[in-house]
């Protein structure tokens, strides 16, 4: 019963988020690219909300250290969007470090996990 | 004309992205969660970064795009391969409706 009424609130409150990105900025104000990028930038909004729902809830370390993982790819895509309504060339410079550094913890953490040194 | 095609690029991996984060949360094991997501994830963030490389073009934006996408096909599955293998080390256990664990036959 309990699990059901977590089925259906979860079922909901997703539902409701996807209402949210379809209708909240108003189409016949704007021209087509604003409101698309505007979209783009909830999108992975929402996706960034449900790594940080497993990094609270995992029940292990490694659930973390999994969305970790993806949440760093997740900026990389964060800065790729950033890189075309500004026009600014350093974004992508951003996104290049970031994967890079984001590449280099997951691996330390994954030694950790694994319970050895690092020397091998 | 460009720019739509890059819009749509971008779009495409969005949805790639969105639906790899709902496996994250729905699947009920820590490798489930892995391969639903890692590949997901890489794939959708490999068509944004595409996408931004039409717009671009050959400029220094556009082929510096191009190298974060060689970057991250060649680093996301490492990172998720030693996640995988550091998880089965430390003990994580398998879901109960799991069918076989090759890894654990082939360390006896």
């Amino acid at each position: 019963m309990k699990r059901k009424l977590r089925w259906v609130s979860g079922l909901l409150l997703i539902i409701a988020l996807f209402v949210v990105i379809i209708f909240y900025p108003p189409a016949s104000l704007l021209e087509w690219q604003s409101i698309s990028l505007m979209r783009f930038f909830l999108i992975l909004l929402l996706c960034c909300i449900f790594c940080l729902y497993r990094i609270l809830r995992g029940p292990t370390p490694a659930d973390r250290i999994v969305a970790i993982d993806i949440l760093g790819i997740l900026v990389v895509g964060f800065c790729a969007v950033l890189g075309i309504p500004t026009g600014r060339p350093w974004y992508i410079d951003i996104g290049i470090a970031w994967a890079l550094q984001s590449f280099i913890g997951t691996i330390a953490l994954a030694k950790y996990l694994e319970g050895k040194g690092f020397e091998e | 004309m460009i720019e739509i095609i890059a819009y749509i690029f971008i779009a495409v991996g969005l949805i790639f992205d969105l639906f790899g984060c709902i496996g994250l949360v729905r699947l009920p094991d820590v490798y489930n969660r892995l391969q639903a997501s890692t590949k997901c994830v890489t794939l959708g963030t490999c068509s944004i970064l595409f996408g931004l490389f039409i717009f671009r073009g050959f400029t220094a934006t556009g082929i510096k795009a191009l190298l974060c996408i060689i970057f991250l096909i060649l680093t996301a599955p490492v990172s998720a391969h030693a996640i995988a293998r550091g998880a089965h080390i430390s003990g994580v256990k398998l879901w109960d409706k799991s069918i076989c664990d090759k890894y654990e036959e082939d360390k006896k």
